[in-house]
């Protein structure tokens, strides 16, 4: 058995870990990011649109693109990295003192650290936890295996499609469906709005007339050896399916594209608290969850729309590592607990100290319209003409509102212009 | 020309515009930045989009090769791109940025994955020079 010694450990080779590792060793730590597949990247090395790091790099790359730019600040910055290792666990041994048992190719290689950066991403959400019945013939993918299959090994999945989720996986997925030539027959979405940015519903289904059922869900699956047809169904407002809506679709293909949970598992098992709302960790402004020493970033932490934020995470959980490192430990502070207010579904970090600045992540429940999103106990406020829960909402919360105001707690609330 | 409600693609931010023709010009509501309204201009006149797809690769790591469009086409000329490119087969090893198909539509078509050259049957170490 090999054992290393690292500053900073960071799980997970996409976006939130590649920031992470870089800044950790630009900021002077021996950092190791250990990725379990063959090459860093995460979801947008699979990712061959554009819209990527208009924030980061103040330009319109491709996922792809967007993925070697890091790749090369990493190597760049002197961050160790392994690949083809898999995080299996972690052991928690004392406040500063972690081991992570990852199994690389050479054997299993005990990593231990001083702090930890948990970046594993999220997963998709399968067929079978969003209450499709019927059979289970070949022609079911997730929208991530799709992508895979098309993007990087160049086959196409299908020809006659259903997709089934209108976040922006899904409606990038039927323009890609679209682009190589098979014929999306629907979208299946069982909200009353779509899952996904504006922009993507205009070139991704209406530049193809791509058909976007709203309260709709596809209920049933059917097909011998492979999917023949799905059976969709309006929905009430309880988002239950009406009797007497259904009707078939034929196609030989089924794409679920049904959200993304954080990959929370790893920091369960560590004794983490997890947020019900986000499905990832409860932390700090720095990022820190409630494992001294134990950050998370990026998906893993919370779903992010935009890989700028992911990065910006990897970032600040490298600088909370740094703090953590020097001082053995962070400095004690007196927690502030972030409230969700209204029109509020989630929001990142769920404790803030005053004593810096920190940056607030949130999604809203509804879509409204001429808002103003605001902290009442900080005097912080900003207009917004759109608020829509597919995109994040982002919100600084710069050191000098702190200062001379007593706190208890913070809220976060989306409230109607007057 | 009446209103026209437009959601702008430009970023992710999506503005909701509102584009009226008024006396020559062009009027927009709505637009977050300078680069909305030109969208808006755009899109009343002659929309443009950047095509993605995937090329085959002679040779390679990867079968295929990620690729868009240098700038953004006619939205009228989008699968004339997609067309040109079924058959089009290029040899490993593939440089990011490397042009592998030009003048489509008056735009070339870039790689944006690099491909490293595997050697084996058929596959000589380097590639036989064009
Ligand atoms: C289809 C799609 C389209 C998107 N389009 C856009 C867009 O246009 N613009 C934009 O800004 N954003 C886009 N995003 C969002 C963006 O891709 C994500 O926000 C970003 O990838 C999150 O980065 P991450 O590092 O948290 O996670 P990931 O990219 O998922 O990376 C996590 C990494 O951790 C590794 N890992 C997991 N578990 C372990 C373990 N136990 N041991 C070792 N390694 C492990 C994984 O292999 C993976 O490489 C899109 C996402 C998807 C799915």
């Amino acid at each position: 058995m090999i054992e290393r010694s690292f500053d900073v450990a960071v799980i997970g080779g996409g976006p939130a870990g590649m920031a992470a590792a870089a800044k950790a060793a630009e900021l002077g730590l021996s950092a190791v990011l250990i990725e379990s597949r063959d090459l860093l990247g995460g979801v947008p090395l699979q990712c061959i649109h554009p819209g990527f790091g208009l924030h980061v790099f103040g330009e319109d790359l491709t996922g792809t693109q967007f993925a070697y730019r890091l790749i090369e600040r990493v190597e760049r910055s002197g961050a160790e990295v392994m690949l083809r290792a898999h995080v299996h666990s972690v052991e928690v041994e004392a406040h500063d003192e972690k081991v992570v048992n990852v199994v690389a190719p050479g054997g299993v290689v005990r990593v231990r650290c001083r702090a930890l950066i948990y970046a594993a991403g999220a997963r998709e959400r399968t067929i079978f936890e969003i209450g499709v019945v019927g059979d289970r013939p070949a022609g079911i993918f997730t929208a991530g295996e799709a992508q895979l299959l098309m993007d990087l090994y160049g086959v196409l999945p299908g020809r006659e499609v259903v997709i089934v989720g209108s976040g922006d996986v899904g409606l990038i997925m039927a323009r890609r469906f679209a682009l190589e030539g098979a014929r999306v027959k629907a979208v299946v979405e069982i909200m009353p709005w779509p899952g996904g940015l504006m922009r993507n519903v205009v070139q991704c289904l209406h530049d193809f007339g791509i058909p976007l059922l709203l309260s709709h869900a596809v209920v049933r699956v059917a097909g011998r050896g492979r999917v023949e047809r799905v059976v969709v169904a309006r929905v009430g407002e309880d988002l239950r399916p009406l009797p007497g809506t259904e009707f078939e679709i034929p196609c030989d293909t089924v794409v679920v594209a049904a959200g993304l949970r954080p990959n929370a598992d790893l920091l369960e098992r560590m004794g983490a608290a997890i947020d019900p709302a986000t499905g990832g960790p409860v932390v700090n402004e720095l990022l820190e969850t409630t494992v001294p020493g134990v950050f998370a970033a990026g998906n893993a932490l919370v779903v992010n729309d935009l890989v700028d934020y992911a990065v910006e995470q990897g970032e600040r959980a490298a600088e909370g590592a740094k703090l953590f490192v020097e001082g053995g430990g962070l400095p004690a502070a007196d927690w502030k607990p972030v409230a969700r207010g209204r029109n509020v579904r989630l929001a990142v970090p769920h404790y803030v100290s005053g004593e810096r600045g920190a940056v607030v992540y949130a999604r809203v429940e509804r879509p409204e319209r001429n808002v103003l999103i605001r902290v009442p106990e900080l005097g912080l406020r900003r207009f917004a003409v759109a608020v829509r829960p597919a995109e994040m909402v982002r919100l600084e919360l710069p050191r000098s509102a702190f200062e001379g105001v007593e706190l208890e707690r913070l809220t976060l609330e989306v409230v109607p212009r007057e | 020309m009446s209103e026209v409600e437009l959601v702008c693609i430009v970023c992710p931010a999506s503005c909701t515009l509102k584009a009226r023709l008024a006396g020559g010009g062009l009027e927009v509501e709505g637009a977050g930045c300078a680069r909305g309204v030109e969208y808006a201009r755009r899109e009343l006149t002659n929309p443009v989009r950047h095509v993605m797809t995937v090329v085959k690769v002679r040779c390679g790591d990867l079968p295929v090769v990620s690729a868009i469009t240098s700038k953004p086409v006619p939205k009228s000329c989008v699968f004339e791109v997609v067309k040109a490119t079924a058959n089009l087969e290029v040899e490993a090893p593939v440089e990011l940025g490397q042009v592998l198909l030009e003048n489509v539509c008056g735009a070339s078509l870039v790689a944006t994955r690099r491909v490293r050259r595997v050697s084996g049957a058929g596959c000589p170490a380097s590639p036989a020079s064009p």
